[in-house]
């Protein structure tokens, strides 16, 4: 529709993140349960778009997507050297609490997709009472590596064409060819060395095998959604993580792959609607306990 | 090997042989390749192809095995793994061709970097007999 202006605002807000300040790029829309939502490793916020345009959702949560520092409008922070960017696990916790920190968010519900799946495993490990809820997308404490991370930070390949096409397959071939695209664009448009930086805490730092189990679902409720098409985090990976957590919800979506809330927007909500629609009633009843 | 899966391979290499006019017909995928000149191994593991590719365009395509031909990356699934990956909708873990790797139905071998900087190239050359092949089958 011509003229249109869609209700997402963005803005910059500068967050100390273990001693540095980082400047970081976020969109919002809507008001109420703070939800806060993670891009996967090479992308940016930019996926969440339509989650952020969502009419219905934006009644009940304040929808914040953020780019990580490397990514998207967050440039690197002023000291960076031009050292290689690796992300860790204590490093990706921190930008988290952080930044929900600088936000004076309260009991936020954090929800990330493919490293953001990951790393909500491990806000659930050591700091769930921070959270209100966490939702995994193609998460699990750890999954079979399909590819030499190498290939995608040599100046002999190009690398926006590589990260690009590696992904390409971890998509649904239902999900509709221009969002598809749009997936893939975040992509090619990704820092040198920087998805390869993200895989560093997916593929060497982030391995939570064995501390799954200690998660309390009843501190802070967790849902795990993968799509049937992701062959890098599978739905067994999902579904064994899952099976070591009391109390965690599982849901393997059809017609989804690596990339739920961007490849296809319409699928997604599908699945992703019942599990707010849970969280809005959790809220509702402890506000009535209160 | 019964008859279905003699079939099957007969069906496959058949696939595989039309590719080069398939290609030909989708002038944007070589422009893709525009780049990339390569000898490579492709196909199924009974019956792969030497391809020699010149400026994204398969020059020529000869059923091996070819006594002492060099080629410089080979990727080979099984003819059930292709029949599979040229379904209009794929199933899961049939869909990508480094889906087929993961789960062990087809190998990438020797020297990769013609294969990685031409990755959604190869990707989109060995499915280009999807829009055909379930008609052809059936």
């Amino acid at each position: 529709m011509n003229g249109m202006i869609e209700p997402i605002v963005g803005r910059y807000l500068h967050v100390d993140i273990d001693g540095e300040m980082c400047r970081i790029y976020f969109e919002e829309s809507g008001a109420g349960i703070p939800l806060v939502c993670l891009h996967t490793a090479g992308s940016d916020g930019r996926q969440w778009r339509h989650l952020l345009a969502d009419e219905e959702f934006a009644k009940h949560f304040r929808i914040i997507a953020f780019d990580m520092p490397w990514h998207g409008k967050s440039n690197p922070p002023a000291s960076w050297d031009g050292t290689e960017y690796q992300l860790t696990t204590a490093r990706y916790t921190q930008t988290i609490r952080a930044f929900c920190k600088a936000l004076q968010l309260d009991k936020p519900v954090v929800m990330g997709c493919s490293i953001g799946g990951r790393i909500v495993l491990n806000l659930a490990i050591d700091h769930a009472a921070e959270f209100r809820a966490l939702i995994g997308l193609e998460g699990a404490d750890f999954q079979a590596p399909w590819y030499d991370t190498s290939w995608l930070n040599r100046p002999d390949v190009h690398g926006g064409e590589v990260c690009a096409a590696l992904v390409s397959g971890l998509m649904a071939p239902q999900s509709p060819a221009n969002a598809r695209a749009e997936t893939l664009w975040a992509y090619k448009q990704g820092g040198p060395g920087v998805f390869k930086g993200d895989l560093y805490f997916y593929r060497v730092d982030g391995d939570l095998r064995g501390r799954v189990e200690r998660i309390d679902t009843k501190v802070c409720p967790l849902f795990l959604l993968t799509g049937e098409y992701d062959f890098s985090c599978t739905p067994e990976d999902t579904e064994r993580t899952a099976a070591a957590i009391a109390g965690a919800s599982v849901t393997i979506m059809e017609q989804l792959g690596h990339f739920p809330m961007s490849e296809n927007p319409e699928q997604f909500r599908r699945y992703i609607s019942p599990v707010l629609d849970r969280i809005v009633a959790l809220e509702a009843e402890r506000a009535g306990q209160r | 090997m019964n008859s279905v899966s003699n079939a099957t391979d007969a069906i496959i290499t058949e696939a595989f042989a039309n590719i080069p006019a398939l290609l030909d017909q989708t002038p944007a995928l070589i422009a893709r390749g525009r780049f990339l000149d390569c000898e490579c191994l492709l196909g199924p593991e009974s019956h792969a192809f030497h391809v020699s590719i010149r400026q994204g365009r398969i020059v020529e395509l000869t059923l091996s095995p070819v006594l002492m031909r060099s080629w410089r990356f080979s990727y080979r699934a099984s003819a059930t793994a292709f029949a599979e990956y040229w379904q209009p909708a794929p199933r899961p873990g049939f869909h990508d061709l480094l889906a087929l790797t993961k789960r062990g139905e087809a190998t990438l071998e020797g020297d990769l970097h013609p294969f990685m900087t031409n990755l959604q190239y190869f990707k989109d050359v060995l499915a280009l007999p999807r829009r055909h092949f379930a008609t052809a089958v059936s």
